[in-house]
């Protein structure tokens, strides 16, 4: 690991130097692996945050206090560690800057890590495909890529952020204040008869809550393309 | 937490499923032994939070495939699926 950037309180960006890494796609994931001193061994799996022409893999990671692998990530691994990791993992979850239809993002949480990637794919390789992002977070200190996210919004590059809090929200908040629903999917979705293409990243009752407003709107099932990390993540 | 929450998709599987079958599998396609359904690997629902690895039809939920891994050996029950279609390496 050659740096750490702590994104929020409990979630923070692991770089890394990859010798031997072969490249990946925007939307893939890697299984990190740790190993205790009694050889007991737990896995989980960390999307890769970097687009695919970035010099460095990143992943980022939230911290689960009751978890097994994410509290060390986020927490005691220090620049320099060397961390066991296997990828890069998926072929269905993944967009290619070649295609032309609209793309609709949506996140939950840290669901927003592999859109992220999609979101640096698209700079990286000069995409120009309409695209917009709808954000859930709990509180604003809990979004993440904040910063990067307004300069690529107010950029004019073709990319609109719509947040919403579902817990509290800062004085002044702009953005939506509620769970998603299909107000909101419709205001910020593109319309079906654009044939867009739709990728859902988050928990699992989050994404299924999302994918079927996007099915009531109209959306082909088959150009959602959904990634559930269950409750909690890995 | 609840079953509903424990679920989670068949992309989460991609590194096991690559470690048995040597390549990505997240895009190959399974048809549902019981109702037929076809789907992407990547869409179809996965507990991992039972003693090995189960994944269901996400249409009507039988069981598509258990999976074991042991610390030498994988035990893989495919009775649920009729086929599993897939390119074949370049």
């Amino acid at each position: 690991m050659v740096d750490l950037i702590q994104e929020t309180p409990r979630v923070a960006s692991l770089v890394l130097d990859m010798p031997d890494w072969h490249g990946h796609d925007a939307g893939q994931h890697v299984d990190v692996r740790l190993t205790a001193d009694d050889g007991y061994q737990a896995q989980r799996s960390y999307s890769i945050a970097s687009a695919p022409e970035d010099s460095r893999l990143q992943i980022t990671v939230e911290r689960l206090e009751d978890g097994e692998v994410s509290p060390y990530l986020v927490g005691e691994v220090k620049v320099g560690d060397k961390v066991e990791l296997r990828g890069p993992i998926g072929g269905y979850f993944v967009w290619k800057a070649d295609t032309t239809t609209p793309l609709l993002l949506v996140a939950g949480g840290s669901g927003v890590v592999p859109l992220m990637a999609m979101l640096r794919h698209r700079s990286a390789a000069g995409s120009k495909v309409p695209t917009r992002l709808l954000y859930s977070s709990r509180t604003g200190d809990d979004i993440i890529y904040k910063e990067e996210l307004d300069r690529v919004a107010s950029s004019g590059d073709g990319v609109a952020v719509a947040y919403t809090l579902t817990r509290s929200q800062p004085s002044g908040w702009k953005g939506y204040a509620r769970r998603i629903d299909s107000d909101m999917v419709r205001e910020v979705a593109w319309p079906k008869q654009q044939s867009p293409i739709a990728f859902i990243c988050g928990p699992t009752s989050f994404v299924e809550s999302a994918a079927g407003l996007l099915v009531d709107l109209g959306y082909d099932p088959l150009r959602i393309k959904t990634e559930r990390f269950g409750a909690t993540g890995g | 937490m609840d079953a509903a929450e424990a679920k989670v998709d068949g992309n989460a599987i991609g590194g096991l499923l690559s470690e048995i079958f040597t390549m990505e599998m997240t895009t190959a396609e399974t048809t549902c032994a019981s109702c037929g359904a076809v789907n992407a690997v990547g869409r179809v629902d996965v507990y991992l939070r039972a003693p090995g690895v189960v994944v269901r039809c996400p249409g009507c939920e039988q069981v598509l495939m258990r999976i074991v891994r042991g610390p030498d050996r994988f035990w893989i029950d495919l009775r649920g699926t009729r086929c599993l279609e897939f390119a074949a390496p370049e």
